[in-house]
């Protein structure tokens, strides 16, 4: 890579060809203030607050989406910049309705930040807002278009990132607005519930639907067992919104935390990761060893399978018939624990905490949601909601000493636990799935040709001499062109470019989930998925099919994989759906 | 794109083979709507989606299109549109006083239209004869000059027609 020398505020420094003036000024440590810029997408320009001098040049340019050039010398902060930033941010928050107090994004604002930050104190504008209503049509998420900044990033996200196109501008310059096609509801688009374009948006224009009421009256209500869940990408971000760094394991305090909240039995997703690779495993092995229809596809992100009924369903033979750890968890709450425990399936209530708002939406999305005779899952808190419960609980979380999980369904491998990275539901599924095939058990189970944050990932695992080819996608853009070589091949009549893939909606996988703490960027995955990785070092037992609560629920209740049982309870089934409704 | 569950709409042989010859070049979009626009005096939502089908194009990126441009319609015009010019030369010699007459005599707004469907109004930009100042356009006949009392005659004409 070739290196330029430039000068940010006079200070020579050196960097890459090809960075913008806005990175090269972050090399010096000199930040410029940004409201539309996020480090996941392209520059887009949009709202005019990075602008910045260049020396001698009588033009200003925007730093998020301007190369820096050899030679110059780039003001980025003096009075005359200031006030225009100033006037920039005025101009803004003229159309953005003060609503700071009652909004979702109230101390996670952007606009409130920057507001602080330049000690806004009065507008000197008119003040004009967009009366526009709420539209609260899905179960995941609101899209409030009056506190809307006109910033781009949920929609670019919807198109660039997730190929979904449920967002797009619609009308022009003052009227310009972020909306489904042609005035109808996101729950009539395409919108896989993602919430990616809430975890980008800057302000509380699209935020999850809070529900964390729903959970201290189901505490409230003495005739119901409140049975919570946790999920693998939970616990190595929670800790964010305590002010610990991305991808510090606090699942030990998560266990104290929901007890002191109410909840009478706190459980672990990780246990249902660990069932899902039992059932999946061996539907994978299944299919591979009696020419059942190759590859088979992971089933466990909601988003995705809102994806593919809508614009992939030719794949629907495909997707393996397992439910999600979530929704497995939910039914073996609601049967085999509550028949252990004596509580009738009416009278429990099942939580999840989740990183993801598209959960909110699986509870109900089809009939085999009700598995146990009752709706298995209850409710759907995201990591940002379970935070500001936390907080309003009067709980200290920094100085809760750790506990466990109750038994008998709330252990869990190391398999279980790197569910909630990209690629972590494969690997998991490959140490099962070698000892299934080879009757073998892997040496090193750390499976590192799945792991790494490419879009796209494709190679093979030797199972003890038979080739086994896995791709992984994730981030939905990516998806298609593995889907494609699945098509190609089967209409060429070859065989299946691949035995397995995995994919997951979000980059990065759970880690980076449209519920988690805000200020997601590669850098906080990263940390975030290393801390994954450690929760699977550190466990004593690394493979599903060790987990000595997945041996006990299959000799006590489950007989085995893909039992009759299994399938009644653990298994689901996928339909075309428009994408469009209207 | 995959399939949408709404009705059909049928396109004339003319206007499906204009899809199908320019179907793979760039920029085809705004002159394909141009084209559906003009079969069916605005763009109906399901030949919106017809066109997103034929063009493999989604049907989001259709409506940024149509809400871009004033020229698109979402909604069927009168069977007489008045466009009433809003151009900076028309806007200065009171084409918006034209508007709001125009209003009072039909009893409705910009943009929506009487409810025996013989006429709407719509606000445009420039036509390109600022030296006629104020003007409107009906069905393609100018009108220059304008004063607002001579509203009543003009409208009558084409209530006749």
């Amino acid at each position: 890579m070739k290196t330029i020398e430039i000068k940010i505020n006079g200070k020579p420094i050196q960097v890459e060809k090809g960075t913008t003036i806005l990175k090269a000024a972050l090399i010096d440590n000199v930040k410029i203030p940004t409201l539309c810029f996020h480090d996941d997408l392209d520059p887009w320009a949009a709202c005019g607050i990075c602008v910045c001098k260049i020396e001698g040049s009588p033009k200003m340019v925007r730093a998020c989406a301007t190369e820096a050039m050899e030679g110059q010398n780039y003001i980025t902060h003096d009075p005359e910049l200031m006030e225009i930033r100033r006037t920039v941010l005025e101009m803004t928050i003229a159309n953005h309705p003060m609503e700071c107090l009652t909004c979702g994004r109230n101390t996670t604002c952007e606009l409130q930040d920057l507001a602080a930050d330049f000690g806004i104190r009065e507008i000197p504008y008119h003040e004009d807002i967009t009366e526009l209503d709420r539209d609260e049509s899905t179960p995941s998420i609101i899209l409030d278009p009056r506190k809307c900044v006109n910033c781009g990033r949920c929609t670019i996200v919807c198109q660039q990132l997730q190929n979904v196109w449920a967002l797009e501008f619609l009308g022009r310059g003052h009227e310009t607005r972020m909306a489904p096609a042609g005035g109808i509801l996101l729950n009539e688009s395409p919108c896989i519930k993602c919430g990616q374009c809430s975890a980008h948006c800057p302000v509380g224009a699209i935020y999850e639907k809070d529900e964390t009421r729903e959970f201290l009256d189901a505490v409230k209500d003495e005739s119901k067992h409140v049975s919570v869940q946790i999920a693998p990408a939970v616990r190595v971000a929670l800790g964010e919104s305590f002010g610990m760094k991305p991808g510090s394991i606090v699942t030990g305090k998560i266990y104290a935390a929901l007890r002191k909240l109410g909840a009478d039995s706190v459980f672990d997703t990780n246990f249902a990761a660990d069932l899902t690779i039992m059932e999946e495993g061996s539907e994978l092995v299944d299919r591979i060893k009696n020419g059942g229809l190759l590859p088979q596809i992971t089933s466990c992100c909601p988003a995705w399978t809102d994806y593919m009924e809508k614009y992939a369903n030719d794949m629907i033979p495909h997707f393996s018939t397992a439910k999600s750890p979530m929704m497995m968890q939910g039914v073996m709450s609601k049967t085999y624990y509550a028949d252990k425990i004596k509580v009738a399936p009416k009278d429990m209530y099942t939580v999840a905490i989740m990183p993801c708002t598209a959960k909110k939406y699986e509870i109900t999305r089809d009939d085999n949601m009700w598995a146990s005779g009752e709706q298995d899952m209850d409710l759907v808190l995201t990591t940002r909601e379970f935070a500001r419960l936390i907080k309003s609980s009067g709980i200290d979380f920094d100085t809760l000493e750790d506990e466990k999980a109750d038994s008998p369904i709330g252990d869990y491998s190391g398999a279980g636990t790197i569910f909630g990275v990209t690629g972590g539901v494969m690997e998991a599924a490959v140490r099962t799935a070698y000892k299934l095939v080879t009757d073998k058990e892997l040496e090193d189970v750390n499976i590192h040709a799945v792991r790494g944050m490419d879009g796209v990932r494709k190679g093979s695992v030797d199972f003890d001499g038979t080739e086994i080819k896995v791709a992984v996608a994730h981030g939905m853009v990516h998806v298609e062109e593995i889907l494609n070589e699945v098509r190609v091949a089967k209409e060429k009549g070859e065989e299946p470019p691949y035995h397995f893939i995995e994919v997951m909606a979000c980059r990065g996988g759970c880690i980076a989930g449209g519920g988690q703490p805000y200020g997601t960027t590669d850098e906080v995955r990263a940390q975030r998925i290393a801390g994954i990785y450690t929760d699977d070092e550190k466990s004593v037992v690394r493979k599903s099919h060790e987990n000595p609560e997945i041996i006990q629920i299959y000799k006590d209740f489950l007989e085995k994989p893909m039992s009759h049982k299994s399938h009644e309870l653990l298994h689901t089934t996928y339909k075309k759906r428009p994408q469009y409704t209207k | 794109m995959a399939e949408v569950n709404t009705s059909t709409i049928e396109f004339s042989k003319e206007l499906s083979s204009f899809i199908e010859k320019w179907k793979n070049k760039q920029g085809n979009l705004v002159m394909i709507l141009h084209k559906v626009q003009g079969e069916f005096g605005y763009i109906p939502r399901n030949a919106a989606i017809k066109v997103s089908h034929m063009l493999d194009t989604p049907l989001a990126k259709i409506y940024g299109v149509i809400t871009f441009y004033n020229f698109f319609k979402l909604e069927k015009p009168g069977e007489h549109n008045i466009q009433v010019c809003t151009g900076t030369a028309c806007y200065l010699k009171g084409g918006v006083d034209l508007i709001d007459e125009l209003e009072i005599l039909l009893g409705i707004g910009v943009n929506t239209v009487t409810d025996d469907g013989l006429f709407s109004i719509e606000s445009v930009r420039c036509i390109g004869c600022c030296g006629l100042a104020p003007v409107i356009l009906i069905d393609g006949e100018v009108f220059g000059k304008l004063e607002k009392d001579q509203l009543p005659e003009i409208i009558a004409k084409f209530r006749d027609k």
